[in-house]
Order: structure tokens, then C-alpha cells, then sequence
């Protein structure tokens, strides 16, 4: 018999004082692919030494991504009782001082930290006055960098599956995705379409096995924040599609990632296993009539298998490449049953947006744009990392406040947003509020969250070389205006590159793009001479230089270039 | 000793999750033993009632999947806009000096494997390499090149099937 749910929130409730208030210290060490790539494996293996060289008993836990990547690795250390206080861009070496003065020695370093959390003298200031957090409102990411993602209880313990619970018990399915349509919640993985429609359309479906995916393949350069929230809350996510499931009537999940992005998958296996382990998925969910099963499953190293109909392919162990619409998925889509695919930030807000309602969300935000923006700011600005802001506030916040603006005095170039098929902004579009609408009519799009800044460095011709060579390799294959479109593309922007364009070369490249738009099936063709033609519209002179005074203002086209081979196998 | 026909009948009637597929199928097998040998694709097509020819238009579309047993040493180097624009170019040059080649692939003495990569996700970190599976930000020529001479003069690290 598994326990009631008042009974889970006790033992979590149980867990989470011991932890936080109980006889050891507890340190949190970030682990996310940035805390990785930035040697957490190393730092967690000197605190351990540290630890029992002090003979000092403390937990140590690797967690998810707080947030600010520019600091990993991020350690923070919090006594029992006390307040959390966070050290950046810790070495081994400062892993060593920490245990030494703050865990054996019960004293925070404040010359090593960078800020503190939660109430309790620490002598150190609010890590909330940081650039990267000081306009930060936390929905999706409220766990990230908190909880250890590989323990149901901490989530449990923090208020999670109290929606899923709420909406069981007092909720109809067609509450739940009312709270979905009023909260104005749309799409977070690029097209911004309204939630609570998508729903709607599955719901509409009598059909006895109707499939809800999660999409988290995330192929975008400079996206992070899909891996991002399955590494640091993955708990969020499968309730979210919980939540969908009971919301659309639907019987199955997948939670569909890149097969090889080791701990994001890891993470969500963990997360879908102890959920059925506690009778939080299966059958008859939490004693109600519920039932819903959920799997987590792969495509290999594809671009397109993001894009819904070829993600499908992919979990039906084909080649990922899209299909015709219609038949739309609301009707036939993951085995020919009615599929709804959400992405997974889209995913990680519905919990919340159960539990405080749908007027609440939409009192955040912008317009129609409702809720938060979570960004992936990368490229040349002093911060880089994941934040959540609400959307509405300008570019310029974002890069100027949040990201810390352009390190060593170097000017703002362009930004790219939205992926490689974004295309790019100029400098003078900085006063554009982060609004789906908004961006669309600039020509720009807020996609997945990526925000890659330029210096005044970069070469426009150079980058966006780079863009359409992963445009290139990335396309399928399957439409042949997007396959040997982006192979002359990327042929004409090697030729400008090596500066020996001719002027006859944009109106080709014009050309190209035009019939890739109309002729390709999916939006990696549709949209594939964005990059192209955004960075001719703010940068026409650039090329201009490069074609007809054969010369590279910024030099970077005499570097060499490297690309991977032309073609898949 | 397990033969090669065991380990695959292995990898591929054990898979944890519900739904079995021909893609499925191929990604245990990658993960037992590293690449994609001709006996896998006859076994994968026997399991999942699909062709060999259907089994090979998988295995041939995604880039992950190699047909030779794996090198004991692989480095990713990814090529993505923030790793592009943080100089990824100048990381690419000096491992291929290091190795003495002219692209990715396996070295001629099959010791090391290197890869170029759309993104491996740790883009506030650019540039990104991947040695042994293991991520390393802020990469700069002159560190690649010495962990690339330090990983040819071990005798093996993780290959893929180690994850």
C-alpha cells in the first residue's frame, strides 16, 4: 500500500530539516554540464579529502546549475540552521580554506564568497544583489542549484507534487487546463503557441492512448537551459507532464533528450523511477482513478529530431526527419496516436501554474507574452549563465544589467537569439522588450532562450559562416531545397570569407534562400537563410567590404577555418 | 569469454524502458560496446522485425554511431556560435598539430579519436572539449595541445561503452 501523499510531504518534510537543520553541514556543489566543464569533479574530490583530513562529517551533494555558470565551480556551504553562503570559482586549493575556516571552523570566508541566502548572521551580503540575480523571478528554475536533483524528497519537501496532488484531489481535468488557458502560458520552445490550445485539441480526442512528449533535444548552440532544468529539477518536468496527462486525458509520457548528454538523461531517469516508486506515476496515481505511465527516450545526434514530427520518427526508431502536416499530431502523430509535445521549460512552469493558479501567472510578464524568459546568455559578456527573468524587460537590461555588459571595454556588436536559425540583432535593437510578439515583428525570435553576444571582434561574414555550416550539417537531407541550399550557402560564404566574392553572390545567395523557404518541409529549411539575410539587414556594409574591396575590417577571416565534414554517412 | 554475438544479445534484449526500437536497439548496443559491428545490425533487424536495410538507414543517418570498435582515447571539440566566436578555431588548429592530422577521425595508429561537436551544452564555458567524456571549459590552444599529449601517452581512458 503505498502512503498518502500528506504521508510523503511528512517523511520528505522529515528528510529535509535533518539536512538543513540537523547535526552535519551541508555543501552544495554545482554539477551541471557548466559546473562540470568547469571542474567540479575535481573540486568535490578535495572537499571530500578536506573533509576527512579536518575529521569534519558533512554531506556533500552535487547539484544542478543556480544559475551563475560565469562562477562554476560554485560551492556553497550551509552549517545547520544557518544561511546558505556561496563561493565562486572554487579551486581545489580554495575547497581546502573552505572546510578549514567555514565547516571545521564554523567561520564563512567572506573574502572567498560572492554572496549569502536565507536568514542568519553571516557577515556576508544577500546573493540576491548580484547582477546575474538582482531581476531574477524564479518559476521554472525555483529549485535549480537548491535541491539535490537525484532525491524525490527534496523536491517533495519544497512544495513539489502538491499541484498534481491538488489537482487530483480537488481539481476536474478540465480545471487543470482552464488554470493553463487563463495563466496565457505559451510555448517555450520557439513558436510560442498558447498551451492551453495545444491541450485542448488532445482533449478534444476520445482515443483510448494519446502520448504527451517532452521535448529536450535541444540541439541550439548556445541553448543550455532545457539540459539545464532536467540536470538541476527534473522532478518539475515530470509532473508537469503528469499534469498534462491528466489535464488531456492522455495515458502515455516520453521525455525525449539527446542519447550521449550523459547527465540530463541520467537525471531524468532518476526523477520518472523514484516517481514510480512512490505511486507518483503508474496506475491509479496517489489513490485516484488517474493512471499514466512515462518513459524517457533517445534520438542520436540530430538538429532536426527537436522538430515535432521528426522527434516522433525518432522515438519510433527512424531516421529523424519531419513529416507531412497534416494529418497534425492532435490527430495522428507518435504511432499514429493523438501526441501533444511540449518543451521542457514549457513543461517545468505547469506545476506552479496549478498550484497558484492561472492569474497569477499571467500577472507576470508582458502583453500576451505572460510569465517568465529563461535566458542562456553566452558569447562576449562578463556574465554568462542561466537566469529567469520576467518577460518584458528590455534587451539592454538584459545584457547591460543581468549579463554585466562587454568585457574589456569592447563594444556590443549583435546579438543571436533564438538559435542558429534566430539570425541576428544589431546593437541599435537593444531597446526591443523580451516579448514573443515583439521580437517576431523585429525579425528576430526569443526561441529556446539563447542569447549569444558579439563583440566588436567578430566578423559578421566569419559568424555567420559558422551558423550556416552548422545549418549545413545539421539539415536531414529529406527536402533537397534545404540540403544543397545550405551546401551553396555555405560554398558562397567560404568564397566571401577567402574574399573572393563577386557582387553577383548576395542576390545568388537571395536566390537560394527563397526557394529553401518554399520548398522545405520543416523550419530548419523554412527559416534556414535567416541567418543569412538578418545579418545582410544590419550589416550590409560588412559584405560589402568583403566583396567589393576584398578585405575583412576585423581580420578574423584570415584565421583559419574549420569545419566537419560536408555530409552525414 | 562472452562472444561478440552474446554481448549484443545482451545489450539489445535488456533495455530498461518499454518502448524497443530500431534506434533504440542500435544506442545499447553503442553503449555495450562502443560502435555498431555488421553482427549488431542482423541482430537489431531479427529483434525489432525490421530489414537489415532499414537497420543500416538508421545506423548510417546519425553521426554518433562509428563501425569500427572504438579508439581508447576521444576528444570532441565543439564548433557551435559561442565556441565559434570564443576561439574554437585556434583549439581545432592546435590539436590537429598535435596529432599531426588534417580533420577528424580516428590517428593512423587507432590510439585517439577526435571529434568535432555542434554543442556540447556547456556554452557559458566556451570554448567547450570533451576529453574522455570528460568536459573542460575555457579551453585555450596551448592547454588542448598538452592534454592531448598527455592522454596519447596513456594507455586507455574511458571509451564511449565506459558512460
Amino acid at each position: 500500500m503505498p502512503a498518502s501523499f500528506p504521508e510523503l510531504q511528512a517523511e520528505a518534510q522529515r528528510r529535509w530539516q535533518e539536512l538543513t537543520a540537523g547535526s552535519q553541514p551541508w555543501i552544495r556543489v554545482g554539477a551541471a554540464l557548466c559546473g562540470k566543464a568547469a571542474g567540479s569533479d575535481a573540486v568535490v574530490a578535495a572537499l571530500n579529502n578536506s573533509l576527512e583530513r579536518h575529521g569534519v562529517k558533512a554531506t556533500v551533494s552535487e547539484v544542478g546549475c543556480f544559475g551563475l555558470c560565469y562562477a562554476e565551480p560554485l560551492v556553497d556551504v550551509q552549517l545547520p540552521g544557518g544561511p546558505r553562503v556561496f563561493y565562486g570559482n572554487v579551486t581545489p586549493e580554495m575547497a581546502d580554506e573552505i572546510v578549514a575556516s567555514h565547516v571545521a571552523g564554523g567561520q564563512p570566508a567572506p573574502a572567498l564568497a560572492l554572496g549569502s541566502l536565507g536568514d542568519g548572521p553571516s557577515g556576508i551580503s544577500s546573493i540576491n544583489q548580484l547582477p546575474m540575480k538582482a531581476k531574477e523571478v524564479r518559476i521554472a528554475l525555483r529549485n535549480a542549484g537548491t535541491i539535490d536533483p537525484s532525491d524525490i524528497h527534496q523536491y517533495i519537501a519544497t512544495g513539489g507534487y502538491s499541484a498534481l496532488h491538488k489537482g487530483l484531489t480537488q481539481m476536474t481535468a478540465a480545471d487543470v487546463l482552464e488554470q493553463v488557458n487563463v495563466s496565457g502560458l505559451r510555448g517555450r520552445g520557439g513558436a510560442a503557441f498558447p498551451t492551453g490550445n495545444k491541450w485542448r485539441f488532445l482533449a478534444g480526442s476520445k482515443a483510448p492512448v494519446k502520448y504527451i512528449l517532452c521535448n529536450c533535444e535541444e540541439g541550439d548552440p548556445g541553448a543550455f537551459n532545457d539540459k539545464g532544468i532536467l540536470e538541476s529539477d527534473p522532478f518539475t518536468v515530470v509532473e508537469g507532464i503528469t499534469l498534462a496527462g491528466y489535464a488531456t486525458g492522455a495515458s502515455h509520457g516520453y521525455i525525449f533528450i539527446r542519447h550521449g548528454h550523459e547527465g540530463p538523461v541520467r537525471r531524468a531517469q532518476q526523477a520518472v523511477r523514484q516517481a514510480y516508486d512512490l505511486g507518483l506515476l503508474g496506475k491509479n496515481i496517489l489513490g485516484s482513478s488517474f493512471s499514466f505511465e512515462m518513459e524517457v527516450a533517445f534520438t542520436g545526434d540530430s538538429y532536426v529530431a527537436g522538430e515535432e514530427t521528426a522527434l516522433m520518427e525518432a522515438i519510433e526508431g527512424k531516421r529523424s526527419m519531419p513529416r507531412f502536416r497534416p494529418p497534425f499530431p492532435a490527430q495522428s502523430g507518435l504511432f499514429a496516436k493523438p501526441t501533444n509535445i511540449n518543451n521542457v521549460k514549457t513543461m517545468a512552469y505547469v506545476p506552479e501554474v496549478v498550484a497558484r493558479g492561472g492569474q497569477w501567472f499571467a500577472g507576470i510578464g508582458h502583453d500576451k507574452s505572460t510569465g517568465t524568459a529563461i535566458l542562456c546568455l553566452s558569447g562576449a559578456v562578463q556574465y554568462t549563465g542561466m537566469v529567469e527573468v520576467p518577460l518584458g524587460i528590455t534587451l539592454k537590461e538584459v545584457i547591460y544589467d543581468v549579463a554585466g555588459g562587454i568585457p574589456s571595454g569592447k563594444k556590443l556588436k549583435l546579438l543571436q537569439t533564438g538559435g542558429p536559425l534566430g539570425g541576428v540583432l544589431g546593437a541599435d535593437k537593444l531597446d526591443l522588450k523580451l516579448d514573443f510578439d515583439l521580437l517576431r515583428a523585429a525579425g528576430a525570435i526569443l526561441g529556446s532562450g539563447g542569447i549569444i553576444a558579439a563583440d566588436e571582434d567578430a566578423c559578421v561574414v566569419d559568424l555567420t559562416r559558422a551558423i550556416i555550416a552548422f545549418c549545413q550539417y545539421e539539415s536531414c537531407g529529406k527536402c533537397f531545397p534545404c540540403r544543397m541550399g545550405m551546401s551553396h550557402l555555405l560554398e558562397v560564404l567560404e568564397r566571401i570569407c577567402r574574399l573572393e566574392g563577386g557582387p553577383e553572390d548576395l542576390a545568388l545567395m537571395r536566390n537560394i534562400g527563397e526557394n529553401m523557404q518554399a520548398g522545405s518541409l520543416c523550419g530548419h529549411g523554412q527559416l534556414g537563410f535567416n541567418p543569412v539575410s538578418s545579418a545582410l539587414r544590419y550589416f550590409g556594409p560588412e559584405f560589402d567590404a568583403h566583396i567589393k574591396e576584398h578585405r575583412c575590417p576585423t581580420g578574423r577571416c584570415r584565421e583559419p577555418r574549420f569545419s566537419p565534414s560536408r555530409s552525414r554517412r | 569469454m562472452e562472444t561478440l554475438n552474446q554481448r549484443i544479445a545482451q545489450a539489445i534484449h535488456h533495455q530498461p524502458q518499454p518502448t524497443v526500437t530500431v534506434l533504440s536497439s542500435l544506442l545499447a548496443v553503442e553503449d555495450a560496446l562502443g560502435y555498431i559491428p555488421v553482427e549488431a545490425v542482423e541482430q537489431v533487424a531479427a529483434l525489432t522485425h525490421a530489414t537489415v536495410n532499414d537497420v543500416w538507414a538508421v545506423a548510417s543517418f546519425y553521426p554518433n554511431f562509428r563501425f569500427q570498435p572504438p579508439c581508447p582515447h576521444q576528444v570532441e571539440i565543439c564548433w557551435g556560435p559561442s565556441c565559434h566566436l570564443k576561439g574554437a578555431s585556434g583549439v581545432i588548429a592546435a590539436v590537429l598539430d598535435a596529432l599531426g592530422m588534417a580533420g577528424e577521425g580516428d590517428t593512423p595508429d587507432g590510439g585517439l579519436t577526435l571529434r568535432y561537436n555542434t554543442c556540447l551544452g556547456a556554452c557559458a564555458q566556451a570554448p567547450v572539449t570533451a576529453f574522455d567524456h570528460h568536459l573542460a571549459g575555457r579551453m585555450t590552444p596551448e592547454q588542448a595541445r598538452a592534454r592531448v599529449q598527455e592522454l596519447l601517452g596513456q594507455p586507455g581512458g574511458e571509451n564511449r561503452h565506459a558512460r
